[in-house]
């Protein structure tokens, strides 16, 4: 038999509680259990009432990420044996209002990154019977790394600015559209750099650079944003100096 | 039967900052601007009183050499060499230059503000000492 670890566990059941509350549970460190393992055996032996998300168990979807000692993580790669002899604290994000136990809202995201225009904006397209739009491996690598982001919220959960500032459309919106503004396939970058051009958006960053360091996909939000800062400033010379000019 | 989920908001401390060293890090190199701002005014009456004349450059150098202002100086140093440094490590994050279609790897472009710190400092020297 394996020994134990504790994990201590937010709760908020919105119906018998005004604040969240923590329950402790033991669950068995295996070896190559993750986080999520922890909490699937929670819910599965020990107490049917914990609510999470979570779905493909290997990283990819983003749907399992809690704070973990105080961290964003994404619970699936994150493993109970890093945290013995424990307890583990797991909360849900930080920064986003919490639904019930591990489960937050996401809806400010969800509108923030369509502001943005996330996919392939064409002012024409080409008729299918033209073929693909083709494109260079080095025209791929441009935007490739911001491409890996899955929406997981941690990097929402690591930024104080978005903590304090609810308006801040945040790490991924802008990652996320830098991943388009970089294709060469796409048009998209004037709609895009009116939405992101303002306090709110690049400009509310104060690079801390914690997004970065918790991007579990080293999407490296926070360089996105300071890129495209430059992006910006030069845009906005370009336009002071020939008003004229192409906008 | 409908149901209204009734959200819990919760609200981040004022010591945020103080809840992991990554964010202390990033407010005191916040503050570190403060610091490079009283270099620049420091600078300035230094510019002001050498402009004066003898007397008024042998006053300030007797200012400057009060213990509380050597001290402020000496932490404002120290501040200065923090955002100095940060910057050269931040600067990789913030540009990607390509040189024949290639990235330059973000470790030469520190260095390469590294280096350029090291020209400048040495022609400051040089000017000031030599």
């Amino acid at each position: 038999m394996p020994e134990n670890i504790t994990l201590r566990v937010a709760r908020y059941r919105p119906e018998q509680e005004e604040e969240p509350t923590f329950d402790e549970y033991a669950v068995p460190l295996n070896k190559d259990w993750s986080v999520l393992d922890g909490l699937n055996y929670i819910k599965d032996e020990l107490d049917g009432t914990l609510s999470y998300r979570w779905s493909c168990r290997m990283g990819i979807c983003g749907s399992c990420g809690a704070s973990v000692n105080g961290q964003p993580k994404l619970t699936c790669a994150t493993f109970l044996h890093d945290y013995a002899p424990g307890p583990v604290r797991i909360e849900p994000l930080a920064n986003f209002p919490i639904i019930r136990d591990l489960v937050v809202e996401l809806t400010d995201f969800m509108h923030k990154l369509g502001t943005v225009k996330p996919w392939i904006v064409r002012e024409e397209e080409q008729p299918v019977e033209d073929g693909e739009y083709l494109q260079t491996p080095a025209e791929l690598a441009d935007y490739k790394q911001y491409s890996m982001c899955i929406n997981c919220m941690l990097c929402y959960s690591a930024c104080p600015v978005y903590g304090l500032d609810p308006h801040f459309i945040g790490p991924a919106a802008i990652a996320l559209a830098q991943r388009y503004n970089l294709d060469n396939r796409d048009e998209g970058a004037r709609d895009r750099l009116t939405v992101l051009n303002q306090p709110e958006g690049i400009w509310g960053c104060t690079f801390v650079g914690e997004c970065s360091r918790a991007c579990p996909k080293d999407v490296d939000p926070a360089g996105a944003i300071q890129r495209y800062k430059v992006t910006a400033a030069m845009a906005t010379v370009k336009s002071l100096l020939m008003p004229w000019g192409e906008r | 039967m409908s149901y209204f989920a009734r959200l819990y908001k919760p609200r981040m401390s004022v010591f945020w900052w103080m809840s992991r060293p990554t964010y202390l890090m990033f407010v005191l190199r916040e503050l570190s601007s403060v610091f490079v701002a009283w270099f620049i005014v420091y600078l300035l009456l230094f510019a002001r009183a050498v402009g004066q004349g003898p007397e008024q450059y042998q006053r300030f150098l007797d200012w400057a050499a009060s213990p509380w202002l050597i001290a402020l100086n000496i932490v404002a140093f120290l501040f200065v060499v923090y955002h100095a440094i940060t910057f050269a490590n931040l600067t990789p994050q913030a540009m990607v230059v390509k040189l024949r279609g290639r990235t330059v790897p973000g470790p030469l472009m520190a260095a390469s503000v590294y280096v350029g710190w090291l020209v400048v400092s040495a022609i400051l020297a040089w000017l000031v000492v030599g």
